[in-house]
């Protein structure tokens, strides 16, 4: 089972930040991952949330999108520790995966590495493997499907309930 | 009212497949007064049931049946087990199409006359000519309301028409305007006009766009003469022992096996079901599959040579509004061998949704050079490119060796490999439309491989002579006088235009072909 939460993850900032240990973007907190910044936490029920933390940069790392919040790469992951709970072949692809890539990160793991070049170096060692097929595969769709993230792109999705365009800039291109 | 027809009536006439072919011949059979059973694959949704959002849409109409991939097309890798997007609901793909409706150019009857042999490509002449199709074409624009003809307005241009337009008098295009759509560009026909929506691929939710599911359908319904069965997939075809075929078996939405009895039946499944099923339909009497003395059937599956580009500007676009394909440059479709390849192709404007465009663009891609071209998904343009294609027999759609559906019929394979004529062609589009895009001030085009395909053709050829193809001039079959193959696959050569126009006015003289022969009792 995991679960987003939205607003207060009723833990203070100071705490999250004295209980956790991965720097300032995510916390993790028992089986949670949090991020203190943004009020949202995602709770893990088959990976570890260490493993969901390095998850959702890796998600980030392979559609970086400056504009698009933490929070919407961890929905676009979260079917991971879905998966996970009920297939441990599943389960063990992506902690390997995540160890994996920590190992050859060396000390401070995947997330210590400072630098995106740095993790996508890594990334492409080993893109042809199932584990990042699995992840790129899955996120293709979880993450560019979620409604919430279209208008960040400035896509409007669904026009019919209100009209179409025909009235609201089908054809209202200015610059050309 | 829609009449309901016994099982075990053989004097009805039976077409598998509701789409432009399918759809169109049942109702104009019915109109007639002949007796009419279709067998449709999917369900039933009419369009108010239609969804404006591209992921849930394709799983309410696509056919997701598995289907195995081989040669070096860059779908088998991208989607090994989706080669084509079409679909699997009453109306066929006529749901999901764009609309646009052009008639064929006169030499493209005529391939083998005009471009001479291609090596490893398998040209032939249609066994019909563009003067002979003309009296069709007019009924099928008239029928379908298409826009440039009968005096009705063409569509607005959209935004990303705009950027095209501007690109197209930029490159001296002469021939570039909103197309000839089957898109109600006025109301008409009781049905709505065009209100710039968007998501035409995902079925018109005004039924402004023709499709067979609310026009040829309930017409014909209405007659008494016209049974559409949805959720009935046929798997084989039945013959007696002086090889006449006598009905068809089918699973029923239940998954159980009926048999409809008929006079005549019409295959109208698209360019992979259809010969899939003749295959399947095997034999003591004709072991290869029915219709097949000649071996054709399967090959020469066409696709189109596709592809696309999309362009970033510095300013925004909004190309996904309005009207998806209303927008074409004709200037390339001529054939002009001087351009390194014989035949030609269109552009026609193309716009995704995020969630598509994310999965298309570049599949398998990642990183920022694949972001940073969604970020500007808002300032973006597109085209699609569409192209005649060769003919080649490897091309085929073959029955899987061990992989079977529920019912337990072998699932299709569908090879394909460019052949260098159309890697030419594509390649000459995409520098062409890149030229296109930066004259109007592109900061990075895109050139898009083709996608899954929509316009699957050529499976059961059409030939003069017997040995060369499956049916004859008349979408009869050469072996069987009482089968019929009603949809695109019949299609000798692809042509460089959209195909459906073409698919409706044979079907169109189909039925009066079926008809005279009906009431001269010669089948």
């Amino acid at each position: 089972m995991v679960t987003i939460y939205d607003g207060k993850p009723g833990l203070s900032r100071r705490e999250l930040l004295k209980r956790g240990s991965i720097g300032a973007l995510l916390v993790i907190s028992g089986s949670a991952v949090i991020s203190p910044e943004q009020a949202w936490g995602l709770e893990t029920s088959a990976l570890k949330p260490e493993t969901m933390a390095t998850l959702i940069q890796v998600a980030r790392d392979i559609y970086p999108h400056d504009q698009v919040p933490d929070k919407y790469y961890a929905i676009a992951v979260k079917g991971h520790d879905e998966t996970a709970a009920k297939d441990p072949a599943h389960k063990e692809l992506i902690e390997k995966g995540i160890a994996d890539l920590d190992s050859k990160a060396g000390k401070g793991g995947y997330r210590g590495l400072g630098w995106e070049e740095q993790r996508v170096a890594l990334l492409t060692e080993i893109e042809k493997t199932p584990f990042f097929q699995a992840v790129r595969g899955g996120l293709v769709v979880s993450l560019y499907n979620q409604k919430e993230v279209w208008p960040i792109f400035g896509y409007e999705g669904e026009s019919y309930s209100k009209g179409g365009y025909i009235a609201r800039g089908f054809n209202d291109i200015e610059w050309l | 009212m829609a009449a309901q027809f016994d099982l075990k009536n053989d004097g009805v006439v039976v077409i598998i497949g509701s789409g432009a072919g399918g759809g169109t011949l049942g109702n104009e059979l019915a109109q007639k007064g002949i007796d009419v059973v279709i067998l449709e694959a999917g369900a039933r949704h009419e369009y108010e049931d239609f969804i404006n959002d591209e992921w849930e849409s394709f799983a309410q109409l696509a056919w997701k049946d598995k289907r195995t991939t081989s040669g070096d097309w860059r779908v088998a890798k991208d989607f090994p087990n989706l080669p084509a997007w079409i679909v699997k609901s009453v109306g066929g793909s006529t749901t999901h199409w764009a609309g646009a409706s052009l008639r064929f150019q006169e030499h493209e009857f005529k391939t083998l006359s005009t471009y001479g042999k291609q090596a490893g490509a398998n040209l032939l002449d249609w066994p019909i000519s563009l003067a002979e199709m003309e009296p069709y074409y007019a009924k099928a624009e008239a029928k379908m309301g298409v826009t440039g003809t009968n005096d009705w307005p063409r569509l607005p241009g959209n935004n990303n028409f705009k950027v095209l337009k501007a690109g197209a008098d930029k490159l001296g295009y002469k021939e570039c305007h909103t197309g000839n759509m089957a898109i109600n560009s006025v109301e008409r026909d009781d049905r709505n006009s065009c209100q710039q929506t968007g998501f035409c691929f995902q079925g018109c939710k005004w039924g402004a766009k023709w499709s067979t599911l609310y026009t040829e359908i309930p017409k014909g319904e209405a007659t008494g003469h016209l049974e559409v069965r949805p959720n009935a997939m046929v798997i084989k075809i039945n013959h007696d022992a002086k090889g006449k075929v006598t009905g068809v078996v089918y699973a029923d939405k239940d998954g159980k096996l009926q048999e409809q009895k008929a006079r005549i039946v019409a295959v109208a499944g698209n360019s992979i079901e259809s010969p899939r099923l003749l295959l399947n339909s095997q034999s003591s009497k004709f072991p290869h599959g029915l219709a097949n003395s000649s071996g054709q059937v399967g090959k020469n599956y066409m696709r189109h040579t596709t592809g696309s580009v999309y362009a970033v500007f510095d300013k925004p676009v909004h190309m996904y509004r309005g009207t998806t394909m209303a927008g074409i440059i004709r200037d390339e479709a001529r054939h002009d061998p001087s351009r390194g390849f014989v035949g030609g192709y269109e552009f026609e404007t193309l716009s995704l949704g995020l969630p598509f465009m994310a999965a298309f663009l570049n599949p398998g891609g990642w990183g920022r050079s694949f972001t940073t071209a969604l970020d500007h998904y808002d300032n973006m343009a597109g085209l699609w490119i569409v192209g005649e294609d060769m003919p080649r027999e490897e091309n085929r759609i073959t029955l899987h060796a061990d992989e079977k559906d529920e019912h337990g019929m072998p699932i299709a394979d569908v090879h394909f490999d460019d052949h260098p004529n159309d890697t030419a062609m594509r390649n000459h589009a995409y520098k062409q439309a890149s030229a296109l895009y930066d004259a109007v001030g592109a900061t990075r085009t895109f050139p898009t491989p083709p996608y899954p395909s929509t316009h699957n053709l050529g499976t059961n050829r059409m030939s003069e002579k017997a040995e060369h193809g499956v049916v004859n001039k008349h979408g009869q079959t050469h072996d069987i006088k009482n089968l019929f193959v009603s949809d695109g696959s019949q299609f000798t050569t692809g042509a460089a235009e959209n195909p459906t126009l073409t698919i409706v006015s044979l079907a169109i003289r189909q039925a009066d072909y079926i008809a005279a022969q009906m009431s001269a009792r010669s089948i």
